[in-house]
């Protein structure tokens, strides 16, 4: 109880922000590639915290079932860390090969 | 701690719900794309979470992991499959 | 010998024919027993039963997985220089970490501004990297990609990146401190 228990729902709620900021990067970008920033990186920040937290809360009792539960955590959190840039990078490369054009900032016309 | 669990999942589900409109709403398909793979990476938090407040995490971790691999290569399959379609910009509207 | 075979030994012709012939691989060992000792410590990690009976069906999976695909995961014609990588490579993770928070916390102040479209300025910058060997331009292309404002869109076989900034800052970033670690990694 206690520090422990802060610490965990300290990681969880900046997980948890780090989601939330995500999706309203999602929501707020104006066009395709600008919109694969917050969706590509923010959430894989926001699983990393998370999962630690989860992974600390697990192994507050210290048994061999335990330890494993965490590492398996630990093993998703690695997995996440090499897939989502080949997920992100697959996506962009789509949209090149369709010919979707990037917005720049001189060619707008208030797209709000 | 489960009702932090409780809650934090709940929070969880209204970001979803966030991203769940780029998913249905998104100009491209591209986009749609987009909010599908956000959804999937926070699901796999939320198996975790839904594991924590049952007290089954050692069988939800497992899901999780499963959900996971499937969400990348659910990403990998659809991304290949679109680029090859034109007409992108004719959902756009805007031209 | 028999009908299954001969398209087999056809692919495995054909693999090292299309390889320039100085660098052949000569089929050292290391690539697989280091495979085989990854696979099993994941086999550990997911099955978490210790008894005879499914660490020998470990045993015999990693093997057959080891042998079929070993010489995927450690890419290298000088095993010898592995360990070395692989030690400076977990020096950079830890760096790695701590750009991405930095750049996290850049991309999340951009998606909370309120002027959020007077800030970014999407722009494709295209510049020439001097790694020379896969593995490394695999690592930079997802270190770019990992740390947020860029995005790697496409790598040329001539190591020209091409890469999507989302502002100004995240673009000058480039290709700066980051290669030169990715260098020092992989001795370029």
């Amino acid at each position: 109880m206690g520090v422990y228990n802060l610490l965990v729902i300290f990681l969880l709620v900046s997980g948890l922000f780090f989601f939330f900021a995500g999706a309203v990067g999602i929501l707020r970008f104006p066009d395709f590639y600008s919109r694969l920033h917050p969706a590509g990186k923010l959430d894989t920040m926001g699983l990393f915290t998370s999962m630690m937290a989860m992974a600390l809360w697990v192994v507050h009792e210290w048994t061999l079932g335990a330890i494993l539960t965490a590492l398996k955590i630990l093993l998703i959190v690695a997995f996440v860390f090499i897939t989502s840039p080949t997920a992100t990078h697959a996506i962009v490369d789509a949209g090149v090969r369709a010919g979707l054009l990037p917005w720049a900032k001189d060619s707008r016309e208030d797209p709000t | 701690m489960h009702d932090v669990f409780l809650y934090a999942s709940v929070f969880l589900c209204g970001v979803m719900a966030l991203s769940l409109y780029r998913a249905v709403f998104g100009p491209t398909v591209l986009d749609r794309l987009i909010g599908v793979n956000a959804i999937g990476s926070k699901t796999t938090a939320l198996l975790i979470l839904i594991g924590l407040i049952y007290d089954r995490v050692d069988m939800f971790v497992d899901i999780a992991l499963a959900y996971a691999t499937l969400n990348f290569i659910a990403v990998l399959a659809a991304s290949r499959y679109f680029q090859k379609r034109k007409g992108l910009y004719d959902e756009m509207g805007d031209k | 010998m028999t009908v299954n075979d001969a398209p087999a030994n056809q692919s495995r012709n054909r693999i090292p024919k299309a390889q320039p012939p100085s660098t052949k691989p000569k089929r050292s060992p290391v690539p697989y027993i280091l495979t085989f000792v990854v696979c099993m410590l994941t086999w550990l990690v997911l099955s978490g039963k210790f008894d005879l009976f499914h660490l020998s069906l470990g045993v015999v999976s990693c093997a057959i997985v080891s042998f079929a695909s070993g010489d995927m995961l450690f890419a290298t014609k000088n095993p010898k220089r592995l360990p070395g990588q692989w030690l400076r490579f977990a020096t950079y993770v830890p760096w790695l970490l701590y750009q991405i928070f930095r750049a996290n916390m850049h991309v999340m102040r951009l998606v909370f501004h309120p002027r959020m479209m007077d800030l970014i300025n999407p722009q494709m910058i295209k510049f020439n990297s001097r790694l020379t060997s896969e593995m490394a331009r695999f690592v930079y292309a997802n270190s770019i990609t990992l740390t947020p404002g860029t995005i790697t869109v496409y790598v040329s076989l001539y190591g020209g990146y091409t890469v999507h900034a989302i502002d100004d800052a995240s673009a000058e970033g480039l290709p700066g401190e980051m290669e030169a670690r990715v260098a020092a990694i992989f001795r370029e």
